[in-house]
C-alpha cells in the first residue's frame, strides 16, 4: 500500500475494486465504513454484490476482465470534464500526452459495450472520485489476477496520478495483501528478480555487496565453504530466476528437477491444479516444509514439520508496510521446529557457513544491515512499541506512513497509455458462463488452517457456487441442488447458492475447499510480466441431473416470459 | 496454574491485527483482542478470534516424514535432513543450480523468508526463488 490502514477513515472518497473488503480484510473494511460515516463517498466496482457495495454510493458491476476499459473510461471523463489535477501532472509526472491519447477512444458509451457498466454510472463514478480532496483506491486480487494484471495496476496508478491522489494522507493506490506476511516475503527477496529490499539481482554492485556479506567472495576471490555435497557457489547468479508458475510448468517438462517448498500449498493455490499436480509428480525430488500434511505435502518425498506462528518469534510485515513482532506463546508441537531453525540445520548439514543464527533477532540484524528499506529495524525498537512502516532506513528514522510524498522513487511518476485486451478465455456456446473465484469471511486461502478451526468450518462447511436466478433457471437448478461445474481443464461437484449478488452470466466459487477445488477449473494463462494466472476469469458450464418437476415449471415460466 | 497472555500478530490476512494468545500451562486456550493496537484497536474478525484453533489440531505434523516404498513414514530429523542435503547436492551437481526451485512463504516470518532465499542464492546458487504472492 502507498498509504496506511488508519488513513482510510479520513478519505473523502474510497474507490474499491476487486476487493471483497469486509470478508477478506474485515478490519480494513471498518475503516472504510467509518469514512462513510464521516461523509466520504464510496464507489465499488465489482461483478458481485458485497457488503461494501451495499453501503457504497455507487456500485458498478463490470464484466470480469474489463478493468482497463472502465478505468480508461473514468480517465476519459475526468480529462473531458476538466477534473484532472493539472498542477500535479505538470510538476510530478511525465507521459501525460501518451495517456490522453490512449484513453481518448474510451468514451462512456464504448466502455459500456465492453464492461456492461451503464455510461451514466461511469460518469458519476469518475466525478465522485475526481472531485474528492483526498481519494483512495483500494484493490486486491480482483485487479491483479488477470492476464492484464500489470495493465490493471498501472491503470489504477494512472487514475490516482491524473487526479493528484498520490503522496498525501488518505490517498494513493492501496493493494490489500491477502496473507499475514506476503508483503514481508516480497520484502525479504522471496522473488526471482530481487534480493531483500527489492535490490535487483542483475545489478553488479548489489551482487558484489551480497557476495561479500554472505562470504561468497573472500579477499583472495575464493569461497571457503562446501562439504563436497554441492558444487560450491563461486559467485551469486545475476540471472533472473523462475516464478512459481514457471517452476511448475518446467517441472512438468523436466527442466526443473527439485522443488523445496516452505509453507506453501501450490496444489490448491495454483490455477489448473490437475495440470500442476501432473507437473509436480514429474519432479525427481520434492521437499515440503509445513505444519500440516497439505495437498502438496501428500505427494512430497520428504516432509519437514514446521512450527506454527504461535510457537516462534519473528516479524510479519502487514499490507501497509508495518513490520511487527510475532511472539512465541507455546513450545513447538511434537518435534516440529521453527522454519528458520530448519533452514539453519539444513544449511549446516550441507556444509554452508553463514547460518549460525541463534535467534530471529540475530537474523533481523543481518537483514537490516543489507536491506536499506529495513535499515532502521531492530527488535529493540519494535519491542518498545514503535510503529515503523518501511522505508525505515536508519535507527532514528520514524518510518513512512505514506509513500511518494515529494517525489516518486523513479523521480517523476510515469503515465502509461494502456490498451484494453480481452481475457484469455471468454464464455462461448460450449462453456456459456464466466467463473470468477475468491474468498469468503470464514475461510482462508487453501483452507489448510481455517478448515481445521471448528467454529469457522461450522459456518461454511462445504463448497458452493453462486449463480444468478436467471442462469439458475437456464441450467435447471432447483434450490440448493448439487451441480457439476466444468471447464476445459477439470470438473467439480458442489452445492449451489442461487442469488442475485452475482451478475447474470457470471458464477462465483470460493477456492478454499479441497474436495471441490475451484482451481481445478481456473485458467493458468498468465500475465506476461507478473506471471500471475487469470484466476478471476474463465469459461465454465454447469450441469445438473434432470428434474422432471422443475422442467415443467421452467417450461411454464418460459412460456409466460 | 500458569496463565499468561502473549501479544502477537494474527496469522490470517494482511491487515496485521494484534491479538493476545491466552496460555494456560503451555496450552493456548483462547484469543483476546489488543486494545492499544493502531490497526485493530481492540477488535478482531471471526478468523482472528479463532486464530489459535488450528494450532493444537490433531493433524499437526509432529515428526519428519520420508517416502519409503511409496508411503510417507516418520523418521528422525537427522535422517530427513541428511537425505534432503544429499539429494539437493547431487541434483545441483548433476543438473546445475537452476534445476532447483525454492518457494518461500507468505505465512512464515521475515527472518525465515530471508534465510530461505539466502539458502537458495548462496548455498544452492540459484535465483529460482518465489512464493505465492501471485496465487
Amino acid at each position: 500500500m502507498t498509504n496506511s490502514i488508519p488513513e482510510f477513515e479520513d478519505a473523502d472518497c474510497v474507490l474499491i475494486t476487486g476487493s471483497n473488503t469486509s470478508e477478506a480484510h474485515p478490519l480494513i473494511s471498518t475503516r472504510i465504513m467509518r469514512a462513510k460515516a464521516k461523509g466520504a463517498k464510496i464507489v465499488v466496482v465489482d461483478p458481485r454484490t458485497t457488503q461494501m457495495s451495499l453501503l457504497a454510493n455507487l456500485h458498478l458491476k463490470q464484466q470480469p476482465g474489463s478493468d482497463v476499459a472502465w478505468i480508461n473510461g473514468m480517465m476519459n471523463v475526468i480529462i473531458n470534464e476538466g477534473l484532472a489535477d493539472d498542477v500535479f501532472i505538470e510538476k510530478r509526472t511525465e507521459g501525460f500526452d501518451e495517456l490522453k491519447a490512449a484513453v481518448a477512444e474510451f468514451t462512456p458509451e464504448y466502455v459500456e459495450e465492453i464492461s456492461g457498466i451503464p455510461a451514466y454510472d461511469l460518469v458519476a463514478a469518475a466525478k465522485m472520485y475526481a472531485e474528492a480532496d483526498a481519494a483512495s483506491i483500494v484493490y486486491s486480487m480482483g485487479i491483479t489476477q488477470h492476464i492484464t494484471g500489470v495493465d490493471n495496476v498501472l491503470s489504477c496508478a494512472n487514475l490516482a496520478m491524473l487526479t493528484g491522489n498520490m503522496g498525501r494522507p488518505s490517498t494513493g493506490v492501496n493493494p490489500l495483501r491477502g496473507q499475514n506476511n506476503v508483503q514481508g516475503a516480497c520484502d525479504m527477496g522471496g522473488l526471482p528478480n530481487v534480493y531483500p529490499g527489492y535490490q535487483k539481482v542483475s545489478d553488479p554492485d548489489i551482487q558484489a555487496k551480497f557476495e561479500k556479506a554472505w562470504g561468497i567472495r573472500t579477499e583472495n576471490g575464493g569461497r571457503k565453504t562446501g562439504s563436497g555435497l554441492l558444487s560450491p557457489v563461486t559467485g551469486l547468479s545475476d540471472k533472473v530466476g523462475l516464478t512459481v508458475t514457471e517452476m511448475v510448468e518446467l517441472a512438468g517438462s523436466g527442466e526443473v528437477k527439485t522443488l523445496y517448498i516452505m509453507g506453501e500449498n501450490p496444489l490448491m493455490a495454483d490455477a489448473d491444479i490437475n495440470h500442476a499436480k501432473k507437473c509436480l509428480k514429474n519432479l525427481d525430488f520434492l521437499v515440503v516444509q509445513d505444519i500440516f500434511l497439505t495437498e502438496t505435502a501428500e505427494i512430497a518425498d520428504v516432509v519437514l514439520p514446521g512450527a506454527s506462528f504461535a510457537e516462534k518469534d519473528g516479524t510479519f510485515t502487514a499490507t501497509d508496510r508495518r513490520v511487527q513482532l510475532v511472539n512465541q506463546a507455546i513450545e513447538p508441537v511434537g518435534e516440529s521446529k521453527a522454519d528458520w531453525e530448519i533452514i539453519n540445520m539444513l544449511a549446516k548439514e550441507m556444509g554452508a557457513s553463514g547460518f549460525d543464527f541463534s535467534s530471529p533477532e540475530e537474523i533481523m540484524a543481518e537483514i537490516a544491515a543489507l536491506t536499506p528499506i529495513y535499515g532502521g529495524y531492530s527488535y529493540e525498537r519494535l519491542k518498545n512499541g514503535n510503529v515503523l512502516q518501511w522505508p525505515c532506513p536508519d535507527a532514528e528514522h520514524p518510518g513512512t506512513p505514506y509513500l511518494h510524498k515529494d517525489k516518486f522513487s523513479r523521480g517523476l511518476g510515469k503515465f502509461h497509455g494502456i490498451e484494453y485486451k480481452a481475457p484469455a478465455e471468454s464464455a462461448d456456446d460450449d462453456y456459456p458462463l464466466t467463473l470468477t473465484t475468491g474468498r469468503i469471511m470464514f475461510h482462508f486461502h487453501t483452507g489448510t488452517m481455517s478448515r481445521r478451526a471448528e467454529k469457522l468450518n461450522k459456518e461454511v462447511p462445504e463448497a458452493y457456487v453462486e449463480i444468478h436466478p436467471e442462469d439458475a433457471i437456464k441450467v435447471g437448478i432447483n434450490g440448493h441442488k448439487r451441480v457439476t461445474v466444468s471447464s476445459r481443464r477439470g470438473e467439480i461437484e458442489l452445492a449451489t447458492r442461487v442469488t442475485d449478488r452475482i451478475k447474470p452470466g457470471v458464477v462465483f466459487i470460493p477456492f478454499h475447499f479441497a474436495e471441490a477445488a475451484a482451481n481445478a477449473l481456473t485458467n493458468s494463462a498468465f500475465d506476461p510480466v507478473a506471471k500471475i494466472p487469470e484466476y478471476k476469469v474463465c469459461a465454465v458450464k454447469i450441469q445438473t441431473t434432470a428434474d422432471p418437476v422443475l422442467e415443467v415449471c421452467n417450461e411454464s415460466y418460459k412460456s409466460k416470459n | 496454574m500458569d496463565y499468561k497472555n502473549i501479544q502477537t500478530i494474527c496469522p490470517y490476512c494482511g491487515c496485521g491485527c494484534a491479538l493476545n494468545l491466552e496460555v494456560i500451562d503451555g496450552e493456548i486456550v483462547g484469543v483476546l483482542p489488543a486494545n492499544d493496537h493502531p490497526v485493530s484497536q481492540g477488535s478482531l474478525c471471526i478468523k482472528g478470534w479463532n486464530a489459535h484453533a488450528f494450532v493444537g489440531h490433531e493433524d499437526r505434523l509432529k515428526k519428519p516424514l520420508i517416502r519409503k516404498n511409496g508411503q510417507l513414514e516418520e523418521v528422525s530429523w537427522n535422517e530427513a535432513l541428511k537425505l534432503v542435503a544429499k539429494n539437493l547436492g547431487s541434483i545441483q551437481k548433476k543438473h546445475g543450480a537452476d534445476s532447483i526451485g525454492v518457494l518461500t512463504s507468505a505465512k512464515c516470518t521475515n527472518e525465515e523468508n530471508y534465510l530461505l532465499q539466502k539458502f537458495a542464492r548462496a548455498v544452492i546458487g540459484t535465483n529460482n526463488v518465489d512464493h505465492c504472492a501471485r496465487l
